[in-house]
């Protein structure tokens, strides 16, 4: 079974209920999809070993073979290329890698190489119950999905899959969630907490992912999201307190469950609720 | 000469809209710009009123016109984006518009169509204007739509002259957030004393000093933990980058938003207080004097 964890916006404890979630079954597969800030690690302190480098297709011109007619420049709809008076210069963090430019190349002047944009890694011990993979984009890069459709080919579906999503509502939280069974979306109870879970729910809709809220902070804010929930048919999946103790562990990287342990069985509890929920 | 500063933050959540929102209501002679395009979310509390609204075109998408298609499958194929399905079907959301799929279909069945990924808002607050954006769902907002969220800030300040632009950049290390700082006279990064806040503050701090732009720090929260407080306190000292100010955990923020105010309008005392002073010192710091980070 695969669990998406998302959130409209960050900062509302998507990456505490992954990490919390995981621990709390025997089986799981952590998959951190925040491929910007990839931040699960810095809780599990897991060893980590790299599986592979992360490339995109990007051509390459030689010039004895180029006449400078342009073709490539005109076709690119990314603007990657210019041309220059004696070549053609490309802007690497401009292409997509789509191969629109070799293709109308009369001269075959251009090649294709692969650019690196990230790398993954995974828990080199296999002996702790949680495997952790993640991805990380170099900085400055602009493109996250090449990084997570990578990640997701290493889903290994004999375990529980759980994947941490990056915030947000763009391309690549759907790269993240595409194919899950369901979907877990964090918020708080405010009003910023409520306008970025309404955005988040479209999209699973939009997606047809069964999906389910967790209402992290419940106690500080106020009850229009468990308004908002009720009135749109959106299973509230449990609710966490604001703790003192919860924010504490949390800023030393500590997930609470491990100190916390009556909350591994609540976790166990929403776990088979997501179960019926995704139909597994 | 018109000053510009954004807000970031790396890690969401902690606390940067409430601080662009107060920085609103002290600023008196500033335009606001929330480029956060991904989740805006300063107008739940800004509230404002649009006086000009211009769509938003993002990459065009393929559309396949099923009476000329002979069912060959040779888009499917050349899509590196794997946007079409085995029944032929675009989805639009996986398509980057590379256009590829047009130029090799041997029917000609292909066709580039606009398509309309937001909109672009010019606006009047209380506090003064407001240039913002909605982005639709699974809509991918990249630096572009915040550039000309910006382009649209700079003409409006020259129109109601004004010389500060308080930007809300987004949050993360990506081209969104290049977009969002560069040109600009300071960034104010807010950061929280925990290992997360740490990291993301360290991968935010590289981009800015990539950039040279002088840079200032507040730590929010700061009480939940002192010792990773002072851990950032050093790290800033130890970069040249100076840490104007350090809020405690509070409900304020929260009750002021319920209430749709910012934290200045709802708060006299001195949680204020403190955002007043950090106020005062990033308006009055030279920024001539670009960043004396040492990386
Ligand atoms: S591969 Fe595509 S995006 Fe890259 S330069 Fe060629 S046409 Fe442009
Ligand atoms: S299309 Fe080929 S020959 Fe023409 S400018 Fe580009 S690389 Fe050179
Ligand atoms: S390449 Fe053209 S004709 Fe072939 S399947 Fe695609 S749209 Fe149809
Ligand atoms: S335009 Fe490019 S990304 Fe879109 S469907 Fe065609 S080949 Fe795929």
């Amino acid at each position: 079974m695969r669990i998406a964890i998302a959130s409209g916006k960050g900062g509302t404890g998507k990456t505490t209920v992954s990490l919390n979630l995981a621990l709390s079954l025997e089986d799981a597969q952590l998959l951190d999809c925040d491929v910007e800030e990839p931040n699960c690690n810095l809780f599990l302190n897991h060893e980590l070993e790299k599986v592979r480098d992360v490339g995109i297709q990007v051509p390459a011109i030689s010039n004895d073979k180029c006449n400078l007619c342009k073709k490539c420049v005109d076709i690119c709809r990314f603007n990657a290329f210019v041309k220059l008076p004696k070549s053609i210069m490309l802007f690497p963090k401009l292409c997509h890698g789509c191969g629109a430019c070799s293709l109308v190349c009369p001269q075959g002047a251009i090649y294709e190489e692969i650019r690196k944009i990230g790398i993954i890694e995974r828990s080199s011990s296999q002996t702790c119950g949680t495997e952790l993979y993640q991805g990380l984009l170099n900085i400055g890069e602009p493109m996250a999905s090449p990084i997570i459709r990578a990640l997701k080919e290493h889903i290994d579906d004999t375990r529980t899959v759980i994947i941490d999503s990056p915030p947000g509502t763009a391309c690549p939280v759907i790269s993240a969630i595409t194919g899950v069974d369901c979907c877990v979306l964090v918020t708080e109870p405010t009003p910023f907490g409520l306008h970025d879970l309404s955005l988040a729910v479209e999209l699973v809709k939009e997606m047809k992912i069964p999906h389910g809220v967790i209402i992290n902070r419940h106690d500080i804010g106020n009850d229009s999201v468990e308004r908002y929930c009720l009135e749109n048919n959106i299973p509230v999946l449990m609710k966490i307190p604001y703790e003192i103790k919860i924010a504490e562990l949390y800023s030393e990287g500590i997930p609470f469950v491990l100190k916390m342990p009556h909350w591994k069985e609540r976790f166990v509890d929403m776990f088979r609720q997501l179960q019926v929920l995704g139909g597994c | 000469m018109l000053k510009q500063i954004t807000v970031i933050s790396g890690k969401g959540g902690t606390g940067k809209t409430t601080l662009t929102a107060a920085f609103a209501s002290l600023a008196t002679n500033a335009l606001i710009a929330d480029c956060d395009v991904d989740a805006a979310d300063l107008h739940l509390i800004l509230h404002p009123k649009s006086t000009s609204k211009l769509d938003f075109y993002g990459m065009e998408v393929a559309s396949i016109n099923i009476n000329k298609c002979s069912a060959c499958g040779i888009c499917r194929e050349r899509c590196r984006f794997g946007a079409i399905s085995k029944d032929l079907f675009i989805d639009e959301h996986a398509c980057e518009g590379c256009g590829v799929c047009a130029l090799i279909c041997p029917e000609d069945a292909i066709i580039m169509k606009e398509h309309k990924a937001g909109e672009i808002y010019r606006s009047i607050t209380r506090f003064g204007p407001l240039a913002h954006a909605r982005l639709g769902i699974g809509e991918e907002a990249g630096g572009k739509l915040v550039s000309m969220v910006r382009k649209n800030a700079s003409e409006m300040a020259a129109m109601y002259e004004i010389n500060l632009i308080v930007i809300d950049g987004p949050p993360g290390t990506g081209c969104s957030v290049i977009a969002s700082i560069s040109g600009v006279d300071l960034v104010f990064i807010v950061t929280e004393p925990s290992v997360s806040g740490i990291h993301d503050l360290e991968r935010v701090l590289e981009i800015t000093t990539h950039f040279e732009i002088r840079t200032v720090v507040c730590i929010n929260k700061y009480n939940v933990n002192e010792e990773k407080t002072s851990l950032i306190e050093e790290y800033c000292k130890s970069k040249g980058v100076e840490v104007v100010g350090k809020l405690p955990l509070s409900e304020i923020p929260t009750k002021a938003m319920l209430e749709s105010k910012t934290v200045i309008e709802y708060d006299d005392g001195v949680f204020s207080g403190t955002i007043r002073d950090m106020w005062h010192k990033i308006i009055t710091c030279d920024t001539s004097k670009k960043s004396d980070t040492n990386f």
